[in-house]
């Protein structure tokens, strides 16, 4: 229990640490508040202009929710194919492992050309940079199972569904997991990098405006809503893990 | 055992010797008490073995394998495991197989259940041919391999959750054994919340539970300490004779095997044979610390530490 609160603790005392030393430096050499503002000053911003930065960032958690999961569909849908296929797992996995050598910003624009200045360019990019680790994760954890367990299951004439269910299945669940939290730290970056390329609404909108506008202290409050959601993603995928998997210590 | 004096006398203990020796199935167990009398190739099991025919008015046993073969790859470079194994198993009996480690008592196990193909010989259940016992056998292993993501009770009906029992009679069945197995109480802990002897109890109550008449036990306790591993020896004897199943064990320790079985099969080094066969016609419980036990012990690792090629 002293270990837990340690650490929330821990972290937030050195975050704090970071933010006095930031504030004392800003005034200490005048630094003037366009170039960086202190931590106050950002802080000042985020609640006065609360209900701006809420609506964006719902719209952003709204195209990260929906890439999410169309990428938890696709990713484990593809996943069960390809351990279930080698023909598929030939064919295909090369590929998806090349996709990832392209850079998402490269393929940006071109999303925003097919699917709009709307959500809808946006879900499709977290969904393309949230697909592969679910993918990875998944392939490998199907083929996790101890082959003992699998054998034991064969001579007690289990049909492969009933391994693939009863063993395959909840052994891949752990694995399914570590994919899906590498998954929400990076989804939060397919939305912002959709939002900057065109949007009329989100987070990485209202920052690539308030910096052309030179409104600074907008921009690090933007960027300390994203990181916030982004360790709320991470806190919920965790504590899911923790009801669906409660027999991981 | 009975001295027999006359020749007179003999012919008429025959008829009667005749089916002691054939519930001890070779009578080694005489060769043993006498060893300088009996010359030590007759311990070879392929010379005792009855041949076909002999007991075929008697209704044939459980199981029989017959010359079974087995080698992985092919050419000069393959590998044989298993050469010409021979085995009976009457139905309520406990046969253990015993043998230097990495002699192929695994590989057996997993040709009669199935998961690997045997290169020639034949496996006969009740007098039939099978390709294996699939099945037929509950196998159960050193490593208890529960699936951490069940609780107890369901671990322990997952054999007959396979077999289509609906779950709660499953579980039903599961209960009424939990005393006897001693995991009262325990039935919604996980496996990593029990002990090493609690979970290899419930690999052995998921065992039993799957109902079936041959139970293949591979080095079952091997893994416990030596405390734990009498207890569990209680434990499966007293399961043995309450579900009158046949047993075949695999094991490395020579004291668990005349605690536990009937009969003792020497295995041989890879190429594993069967090289001789001991009975046990002791009465259960047995002291590891008894007269006769004692003498069986010296005779059998007699057995284990002398080399087959260096006297033929």
């Amino acid at each position: 229990m002293r270990n837990r609160a340690l650490t929330v603790v821990l972290p937030l005392s050195v975050l704090l640490a970071i933010g006095l030393v930031w504030e004392a430096a800003v005034r200490a050499f005048e630094i003037p508040s366009y170039i960086l503002p202190g931590p106050g000053k950002i802080l000042a911003v985020m609640w006065l202009r609360l209900d701006l930065l809420v609506f964006h960032a719902l719209i952003t958690l709204l195209e990260i929710a929906l890439g999410f999961l169309a990428a938890l569909v696709l990713g484990v849908g593809l996943a069960v194919a390809i351990y279930a296929s080698r023909t598929v797992e030939r064919s295909l996995l090369p590929l998806v492992i090349a996709s990832q050598t392209i850079p998402v910003f490269a393929i940006a624009p071109l999303l925003i050309l097919w699917f709009g200045y709307g959500i809808g360019s946006k879900v499709v990019m977290t969904t393309v940079i949230v697909f592969f680790p679910i993918v990875i994760a998944t392939v490998q954890g199907l083929r996790a199972a101890d082959p003992d367990t699998v054998a034991l299951l064969r001579i007690l004439e289990a049909s492969p569904q009933q391994i693939f269910f009863k063993v395959r299945v909840p052994q891949a669940l752990p694995f399914i997991f570590s994919g899906l939290k590498i998954g929400v730290a990076v989804s939060v970056i397919g939305a912002v990098i959709g939002e900057w390329v065109g949007a009329q609404r989100g987070l990485g909108y209202l920052m690539i405006h308030a910096n052309a506008q030179l409104q600074v202290e907008l921009v690090f409050a933007s960027i300390g809503f994203l990181s916030l959601m982004g360790v709320g993603l991470y806190g919920l995928v965790s504590g899911l893990e923790r009801v669906l998997i409660p027999w991981r210590r | 055992m009975k001295v027999v004096g006359t020749t007179v006398r003999r012919r008429r203990v025959i008829p009667f010797t005749l089916a002691v020796f054939r519930a001890l199935e070779n009578g080694l167990f005489v060769c043993l008490m006498k060893k300088s009398a009996c010359p030590m190739n007759s311990l070879d099991i392929t010379d005792s073995v009855k041949p076909p025919g002999a007991g075929a008015l008697a209704d044939p046993p459980l199981l029989e394998v017959e010359s079974l073969s087995m080698a992985y790859g092919r050419g000069p470079d393959s590998l044989s495991v298993l050469g010409n194994v021979h085995l009976r198993l009457s139905r309520g009996e406990c046969i253990a197989l015993i043998g230097p480690s990495g002699c192929g008592k695994s590989t057996f196990f997993n040709l009669l259940a199935g998961l690997v193909r045997p290169n020639e010989g034949e496996i006969r259940l009740r007098g039939r041919p099978v390709a294996d016992l699939r099945g037929t056998v509950a196998y159960m292993q050193q490593k208890d391999l529960l699936l951490p993501w069940r609780r107890m009770l369901d671990n322990a009906v997952l054999g007959l959750e396979i077999q289509g029992v609906p779950r709660p009679t499953a579980r039903k069945r599961a209960r009424e054994l939990l005393e006897v197995f001693g995991l009262k109480g325990f039935e919604n802990r996980y496996p990593h919340e029990l002990s090493g002897g609690m979970r290899q109890r419930v690999a052995l109550l998921r065992t039993i539970l799957c109902g079936k008449d041959i139970w293949l036990l591979d080095e079952p306790f091997g893994a416990l300490d030596a405390i734990t591993r009498r207890e569990m020896q209680t434990w499966l004897l007293r399961a043995w004779e309450r579900f009158r199943a046949s047993v075949l064990l695999v094991t490395h320790d020579v004291e668990e095997a005349l605690i536990l079985a009937d009969r003792v099969y020497v295995m041989t080094a890879r190429p594993s044979r069967i090289r001789a066969s001991l009975a046990l016609p002791l009465a259960r419980p047995r002291q590891v610390t008894q007269p006769d036990m004692v003498r069986l012990k010296a005779g059998l690792l007699d057995l284990l530490e002398t080399n087959p090629e260096s006297r033929s």
